[in-house]
């Protein structure tokens, strides 16, 4: 083998690399747990269709709500709820830390939602605190 | 017809594992055939390379694409014509980050009136090259999100750059976007220009044709269905960490396409053009330092029996002949 001291560190280099992301999460658990509301069965839609789709549901909501006024979303059951983050979803999720942020967190993902809603249908203050600013970020 | 059959495989390769798991073989193309291509993937790769490393090179060939170091008032290149390891590495620097030598890329042309040829300077493969290779860069940092836990800080970043416009939601990746640009042009540069046309064969439409497979599943996967995410890295983390199951909840046969397109690509990618990848840093016309005036360059499979022999030796052997013939020599008798 030719310029073996270039190319086998070169190689050797190539497939540590490769072997990053097992390395990286030897001897972890990988668990989600977003805690479910006790006292509620049925989400607005059915769960595995909120799992997937709860994002753009909420892009939605928020469209409607706030361009055409329109409040009052309807399930596929004839149930009614107000088109509300903080007073609808975060009413049987009342902590987003608990719930939002176990998935939002493990996937990378930092929604822009919180930069303008309440964390919590029971806070006073109408901005964030900002000891929390930082979880709401994107 | 090259370009038909490539399409044709990469469409069975979405078709097969879509159906494949809609018959309950979910574990197959989600757990066994990832393990399958990783292996092939790291060992043929490594093969490849070590199989050019023992390779020789028999003469000093580097591409020399500026003045060479000569005399000392002449200005010479270091970068375009390196005489050191130093300039090499510069060289290589710019190689593999900037496509250097594609930006010298020149487009061949002829003349309206009478045969006369002319070459314009021609930046468009390089800008477009470099747009695909860096948006797929980013593309796989990002996915380092579904295999990894916690995601690190520099993913993160990754991901907020990418998606800084906030486009929709879920939000557009731009790199999403510029990559489909990217590769549309690659492919569109090999089926509408004549010249190249010409030249494409199916491995050549065959990895442009799987990348833009890839892309568009996983464009399909994030815009349009909405995968269960949480479910694509349970799957994804189960791989890595060495104890694959399948994940509780379903997971969207688009997941499984794309995956499977990923498969095959790591698959062929040893066996294929993509060797460049790795090549890039074994070809002679980059690494070798423009030395052969300065220095010999012995070619390693010449035979060490057979000793050097110079004119003044030829001319020992054969001078009577030679003047008899009157032939010039150098020594007479």
């Amino acid at each position: 083998m030719y310029n073996a001291k270039y190319i086998i560190p070169g190689i050797i280099f190539f497939l540590a690399l490769a072997f990053v992301p097992v390395v990286y999460n030897m001897g972890h658990k990988f668990e989600v747990t977003p805690e479910l509301p006790r006292d509620q069965k049925d989400c607005v839609l059915p769960t595995q269709e909120m799992r997937d789709k709860h994002m753009q549901l909420l892009n939605e909501w928020r469209n409607e709500a706030v361009r055409d006024g329109s409040r009052i979303f309807v399930n596929a059951k004839g149930q009614k709820y107000v088109k509300s983050l903080t007073n609808t979803c975060m009413s049987c999720h009342p902590d987003k830390a608990k719930f939002c942020d176990r998935c939002h967190d493990t996937v990378g993902v930092a929604p822009y939602c919180w930069d303008c809603h309440n964390l919590t249908p029971d806070q006073k203050s109408p901005i964030p605190p900002v000891a929390q600013a930082a979880t709401g970020g994107h | 017809m090259a370009a038909f059959y490539s399409f044709l495989a990469v469409l069975a390769l979405i078709v097969i594992p879509w159906l494949g798991v809609g018959m309950g073989m979910g574990a197959l193309f989600g757990i066994v055939l990832p393990y399958i291509a990783i292996i092939i993937f790291l060992v043929g790769f490594t093969m490849r390379i070590v199989d050019w490393a023992k390779s020789p090179i028999p003469f000093c060939i580097p591409t020399t694409g500026g003045q060479q170091k000569s005399l000392p008032w002449i200005k010479f290149s270091p970068w375009d014509n390196p005489y050191d390891k130093k300039g090499v590495f510069m060289r290589m620097v710019l190689e593999v980050l900037c496509f250097r030598s594609l930006f010298r890329n020149t487009s061949v042309k002829l003349q309206q009136e009478g045969p006369k040829v002319g070459y314009s300077s021609e930046k468009s493969l390089w800008l477009f090259a470099l747009i695909f290779h860096y948006c797929f860069l980013l593309i796989l940092v990002r996915h380092l999100r579904f295999f990894m836990a916690p995601v690190p800080y520099p993913v993160h970043i990754a991901e907020f750059m990418d998606s800084i416009l906030q486009i929709g939601l879920p939000v557009m990746y731009q790199s999403d976007v510029l990559i489909l640009v990217g590769l549309g042009f690659l492919l569109a540069r090999r089926v509408f220009d004549g010249k190249v046309r010409y030249i494409t064969l199916m491995q050549d439409y065959f990895p442009l044709l799987l990348l833009l497979g890839i892309v568009i599943t996983g464009v399909w996967m994030r815009y349009v269905v909405k995968v269960d995410v949480i479910a694509v890295k349970e799957l994804a983390m189960g791989i890595v960490t060495l104890h694959p199951h399948m994940p509780k909840a379903a997971i969207d046969p688009s997941v499984y396409a794309h995956l499977t397109l990923v498969c095959a690509l790591f698959i062929y990618f040893p066996f294929s053009k993509l060797m460049h990848m790795g090549g890039v840093f074994l070809s002679p016309t980059r690494v070798v330092p423009n030395m052969s005036r300065r220095a010999m360059w012995v070619n390693p499979w010449n035979d060490p029996s057979i000793k050097p022999h110079s004119y003044a030796a030829y001319e020992d052997d054969f001078r009577e002949k030679m003047i008899e013939a009157g032939l010039p020599v150098e020594k007479k008798a």
